[in-house]
């Protein structure tokens, strides 16, 4: 009448009554080793997890509450279904709330009559749990067959009739109870179980039958091997009459056909009470099979057994540097060649790890941390390798260099490493690398790749730029396109039409391999490079076509379309006017203000934080990069490795027109500079107003005072040499996790700061009080929009805010001659109080903008070209 | 008002024979008003002492020609339901503006101005359904997930917090004239859970019980809600409530949305509802699907036996539902699965055992 399923696994060990070593956790208040207790059940297949905090020396529900709060922030233990094991209904209903999938609740019963019963019933019903009912009524618990059978029957009407109860999610325990005791009256209890069971099921339809099978052998504690092999044996007969689950541990489940005859014989005299001395028989040879069977405790080195070539392949791939440089002599001990031990286990292991990553199954930390094993294991081989004189044969060379101007590397780094450790060289020139340099470098090196990288607008010009230079020059490598600005579309329309050769863009680093895979191979690539133009063909069309409803107001026809400022809330003036400087600061006190999200996205793991270090797939691996990277940063800060500095100013303005006007003093007599402000020309929604910054500040004749301020912050002196240090040690790991922090911190010092100025620099919001996760949001009035962002997204203004600033003097930040900042964790804008002022994207323009901009800005109308590119419709 | 309650029963009649049309985005379309802060305020609040721009469910009380005329502009459009302009309208959820004594006011007059506006219509269209389903938020907090990293125990909300919360809420709801409960856009299952304890206490106490739509929320590709269960997971985890139906709205457009629509629709036993948004939001945090593609695909998700209701979340607009409601004319209504005493039980994800 039914399919049997697979018996159902129930894992026994998060039970305080059942297990020492999870009592003392729990009591000790030791969540996380206790909460590991459940992972190993799940990994060792329990499919549901049951557990019990009934325990006298507890406080049994806020135990419960707390592991099960605890619990659900561990995907990797919560993705199983949980079973609530309580004897007291306020523990079974507090747990219920806090569980959001569908548990099952053991146990209730008859015991106290059938009013509670259908009560709590109705309730599991309502909080949606499935539930184990005891065989217990009101004259106590049941022993025989027949009072089993009996009480579990009544219970079943009950449940379906009266409450209804779904009768599939109604599983009965008729009490294991243990056998071979020396009583008499014991020996039939597994007959007894097995026996009602198949009773119940035939009696019961869809109900099921559980039990927790360690009490049948408790009478052999001390004899795991025996014990085993009497819940094996149980298992076997019971599951057979139709038990369908067992609260058992997983990890010490022998198989029936395992057990050795004589014991097998001897224990199934006993389940089965098939002779009088079945009990003593067993003893005579319990003493043989003495074991202590400790299966479930296995310890994690086991793995140092194995021969050398999987051992290497289990360091790449759990990242585990401690062995690796005796593991890697051994294997060069047993090669004909060093060079062997790259190309053979090494290699392969690594093949491993592509493999895993390109499957999805590892993320890209732990990419990087079995590159650091791999690094360390070729930099244990060199000496010899070089002794051997023998090149090595890597698949491909690629150069990576981050373009003239630009100073961000973070994303290229890891490309690098994740090249790699696909048997790529790379040859990796570094930041702010001119065009002849990159294009020698690839000549004399005859490189097979070249690939560029760029966070900053301009970059995007020097990528051109160097596709251009590699027509002339007669290139005929493919040029790889990446980084935070590049796109897709830009590479297709702007780049790809300056060089024939192939111009490919790169979105992310796990996407390098398969692309430089196909260029390297002389098959691949020309049907690869086909699709590619055909792609951007298709990606070119679409550009041009793009937008259709997007309607261009003239630049007069946007300026009348202004945003209109409320003049009656205008800041007050700044109550510490005039530039402040910050020469060393307190970074620890900036850890508060950090946004994680953007940290996890540099390791390609997506999600927002906090809710990322609990996500089901990236969350195990989040939790340890973040680990990681607070342990690196209690030691960046803690040992002064990098400094943070700031500099900050408010000054007298009135808007003109798109200008703002920056005024030598309060008299507002004269111009000391102008900002010069771009306008959104593209038709908005609704008709919402054509921005523009200047928009935010009252305008010249208005008579009111108004002001804006400049900053200019960085956290990364030092940061550069400190990465270098790890590269050193072939530790890219931890290099690029100081340069992301740095990165960090300068945000979280932007953040800060910005706090500071409007509190009580400005002032302007002295009882202002957000938290973090607000910061963030950017629910403060006022704004700071950085040139080169979408505001105000032409670079050059930079110079001017240094200038006002006095910043390369007075802290020593620069600017390249792209208006890159260095040190490259840096943050630089400007401060807008009104609390109308709001970010937006200035978006496309059109000529007759870019000329009048030009005449602003003295300059000529190629200059003005160059420096608005991206923003020329 | 004396009209009779819709039974859930009732409600399961009218799905067998056709697809019901649901109504599209509230939020985006109050957005396109661009009201300011007076404007959300209106005369009752005009000196409130916390910002209110934003609270959209407010302008059920100091804009309510506009709630109406949203309603209208989708009834027109030939929605058979319309959603009360509720999603925030509870205790907890409130309390960022100060406002969580008006949560059961908000309700009420929500579910009585919706109710009103769909008797406009059956004033002159007596025989087309326009029921009102009276919306229950997930809520700005979670009761599965820790605001805080430093200590993953710690909630910042309660199961028996969220229970009280809904219960007022869900009673606000029917005494407005709601016809429908709805559930909708789950993140969290825990949430979800205390809700529907709440709404069945609530039909307890009143002594008959409205129809449940239950909708939950599947927040990226990695197909799993936010508080990390997958479609399958959060089903088995609130069948106990045996809503009328299931679904998925927001976060995701059709497109993204369709495997989880297809395997919501293989396993329930419920009708199925979806509402997907008008695709992901672009650069802007606009809306770019147009009605035609959505109603295309929304039109191959009924003839493949998908749906039962369908509509719209963010970014959706009338012409959105005008389109999907032709588009799925005539086309068959699914029918829900015969439940076969299969054994579920769920975690993260789902345990089930075949009988």
């Amino acid at each position: 009448m039914r399919q049997q399923a697979r018996f159902i696994n129930i894992g026994e060990r998060t039970n305080v009554t059942g297990s020492a070593r999870f009592k003392k956790l729990i009591l000790k208040g030791d969540y996380e080793a206790a909460l590991d207790v459940a992972r190993q059940q799940v990994e060792n297949g329990a499919q549901i997890i049951d557990i019990n905090m009934d325990e006298a020396m507890l406080d049994s529900k806020a135990a419960m509450v707390r592991y099960l709060t605890l619990l659900a922030s561990e995907p990797d233990i919560s993705r199983v279904p949980i079973m609530v094991d309580s004897s007291k209904w306020e523990v079974i209903e507090a747990a219920l709330k806090c569980i959001q999938g569908k548990a099952v609740v053991n146990s209730i019963s008859l015991k106290e009559g059938e009013q509670p019963f259908l009560q709590q019933a109705r309730l599991l019903r309502r909080y949606g749990a499935a539930v184990v009912v005891m065989a217990f009524d009101e004259k106590g618990q049941a022993d025989t067959q027949q009072r089993k059978v009996e009480i579990c029957q009544r219970a079943y009407n009950i449940l379906t009739e009266q409450v209804g109860f779904p009768p599939e999610d109604i599983i009965f325990d008729p009490n294991i109870f243990a056998v071979a005791t020396g009583i008499e009256e014991h020996n039939n209890y597994a007959v007894d179980f097995i026996e009602a069971t198949r009773e119940i099921k035939r009696l019961c339809p869809y109900a099921k039958i559980s039990g927790g099978v360690s009490n049948v052998s408790f009478s052999f504690r001390g004899n795991d091997a025996v014990r085993e092999a009497i819940h094996s044996v149980f298992l076997y007969h019971a599951v057979a009459a139709g038990m369908d689950m067992g609260i058992v541990n997983a990890g010490q489940l022998t198989v029936y056909d395992d057990i050795p005859l004589l014991l097998r014989e001897r224990v199934e005299d006993v389940i089965l009470n098939r002779r009088d001395d079945g009990t003593e028989r067993l003893l005579e040879v319990a003493a043989q099979f003495k074991g202590d069977g400790s299966v479930a405790e296995k310890v994690d080195d086991a793995w140092r057994s194995l021969p050398v070539g999987k051992r290497l392949e289990h360091a790449l791939v759990k990242g585990i540097t401690d062995f690796i440089e005796l593991d890697t002599e051994e294997a060069r001990q047993q090669a004909e060649k060093p060079l062997h031990v790259i190309e053979g286990p090494l290699m392969d292991g690594m093949n491993v790890v592509g493999d895993l990553f390109g499957e999805g199954k590892m993320f890209l930390p732990q990419v990087v941390k079995s590159a650091r094993v791999m690094k360390k294991a070729v930099a244990y081989l060199q000496p010899y390798i070089e002794q051997d004189k023998a090149g090595g044969q890597a698949q491909g060379k690629i150069l990576l260099a981050t373009v003239k101007g630009d100073v961000h590397d973070i994303g290229k780094n890891i490309v690098g490493v994740v090249l790699q450790c696909n048997n790529f060289e790379v040859i990796d020139l570094g930041v702010m690398v001119s065009c002849a340099e990159i294009l020698r470098v690839a000549k004399e090196r005859n490189v097979d790749v070249i690939g560029l990288s760029g966070l900053i607008t301009p970059s995007l010009d020097e990528m051109v730029y160097v596709a251009k230079e590699m027509t002339r020059l007669g290139f005929t490598i493919p040029l790889l396109i990446g980084g935070a600005t590049t796109s897709k579309a830009h590479t297709a329309v702007k780049i790809a039409p300056h060089y024939q050769h192939g111009v490919v863009y790169v979105p992310n680093a796990s996407r390098s391999v398969s692309v430089v895979q196909s260029l390297i191979s002389a098959d691949a690539k020309p049907p690869y490079l086909a699709r590619v133009t055909e792609e951007y063909r298709i990606a070119v069309e679409q550009h041009l076509r793009s937008r259709p409803g997007e309607k261009m107001l003239s630049l007069s026809a946007a300026r009348d379309n202004k945003f209109q400022l409320d003049l009656t809330k205008v800041a007050p003036a700044p109550v510490q006017p005039g530039v402040h400087y910050w020469q060393d600061v307190d970074l620890q006190q900036l850890r508060d203000y950090i946004d994680w999200t953007p940290f996890f996205l540099t390791w390609q793991l997506s999600g927002k934080f906090p809710a990322i270090l609990n996500h089901p797939e990236v969350g195990l691996e989040a939790r340890k990069v973040y680990q990681d990277a607070n342990a690196l940063m209690d030691q960046m800060i803690q040992q002064k490795r990098i400094a943070g500095k700031a500099a900050f100013g408010f000054f007298p303005a009135n808007s003109d027109g798109d200008d703002i006007i920056i005024y030598t003093d309060d008299s507002r007599q004269t111009e000391r500079c102008r900002l010069h402000g771009l306008r959104q020309q593209l038709a908005l929604r609704n008709n919402a107003p054509n921005c523009c910054l200047s928009d935010f500040i009252a305008p010249v004749g208005s008579g009111i005072a108004d002001y804006v301020g400049a900053f200019a912050v960085t956290s990364g002196f030092g940061a550069d040499e400190f990465a270098a240090e790890f590269v050193k040690v072939h530790d890219d790991y931890n290099s690029i996790m100081v340069k992301a922090l740095a990165d960090r911190l300068a945000e979280a010092l932007a953040e800060y700061l910005h706090m500071q100025v409007r509190r009580q620099y400005w002032g302007y919001a002295a009882d202002e009080t957000l938290d973090n996760e607000q910061l963030i949001r950017e629910l403060y009035q006022g704004i700071r929009p950085a040139p080169g962002y979408p505001a105000c997204p032409e670079h050059t203004e930079k110079g001017t805010l240094f200038q006002l600033l006095d910043v390369e003097a007075q802290i020593g930040m620069k600017l390249t001659e792209s208006y890159a900042m260095w040190p490259g964790a840096a943050v630089s804008g400007w401060y807008f109080a009104h609390p109308d002022s709001k970010y937006f994207a200035v978006s496309k323009i059109d000529a007759e903008q870019v000329a009048d901009y030009a005449q602003r800005k003295d300059w000529d109308l190629a200059t003005a070209e160059m420096w608005l590119g991206p923003n020329i419709r | 008002m004396n009209r009779s309650k819709l039974t859930p029963a009732a409600l399961r009649a009218q799905l067998q024979q056709r697809i019901f049309i649901l109504d599209g985005a509230m939020g985006t379309m109050i957005q396109q008003r661009t009201l300011d802060e007076a404007d959300y305020r209106g005369s009752e609040f005009a000196d409130w002492a916390s910002d209110l721009k934003g609270n959209n469910d407010l302008l059920v009380l100091t804009q309510p020609a506009l709630i109406a005329d949203i309603h209208r502009q989708y009834l027109q459009a030939g929605a058979d339901i319309i959603e009360t302009n509720t999603f925030n309208a509870t205790t907890i959820a409130m309390a960022d503006y100060h406002m969580s004594h008006l949560a059961a006011r908000i309700n009420r007059e929500a579910a009585a101005l919706a109710r009103q506006v769909c008797d406009e219509f059956l004033a002159t269209e007596p025989h087309k359904p326009r029921y009102v389903a009276g919306v229950l938020g997930p809520t700005n907090r979670t009761a599965s997930i820790s605001p805080d990293v430093n200590d993953p125990g710690y909630r910042n909300v309660s199961f028996d917090e969220l229970v009280i919360a809904y219960m007022e809420a869900t009673l606000a709801l029917v005494e407005g004239g709601a016809d429908i409960i709805m559930l909708e856009t789950i993140f969290d299952t825990l949430n979800a859970k205390a809700a529907a304890f709440a709404v069945l206490q609530v039909f307890d106490e009143l002594g008959y019980s409205l129809p449940v739509m239950i909708s939950g929320t599947i927040t990226d590709a990695s197909g799993r809600t936010l508080s990390g269960q997958t479609t399958e997971a959060f089903y088995h985890s609130l069948a106990h409530v045996e809503p009328v139906c299931f679904g998925l709205n927001c976060a995701l457009g059709p497109d993204l949305l369709r495997p989880y629509v297809e395997t919501l629709s293989g396993i329930s036993s419920a009708f199925v509802s979806v509402h997907p948004n008008a695709g992901l939001p672009n650069e802007f945090g606009e809306y770019d699907l147009g009605a035609t593609e959505m109603a295309a695909e929304i039109a191959d998700w009924a003839q493949q036996g998908f749906l039962n209701i369908v509509g719209g979340c963010c970014g959706t607009t009338p012409e959105h539902i005008a389109a999907i409601s032709q588009a799925v004319q005539g086309l068959p209504a699914r029918q829900p699965k015969t439940p076969d005493h299969s054994f579920h039980l769920a975690g993260l994800e789902a345990f089930s055992v075949e009988w």
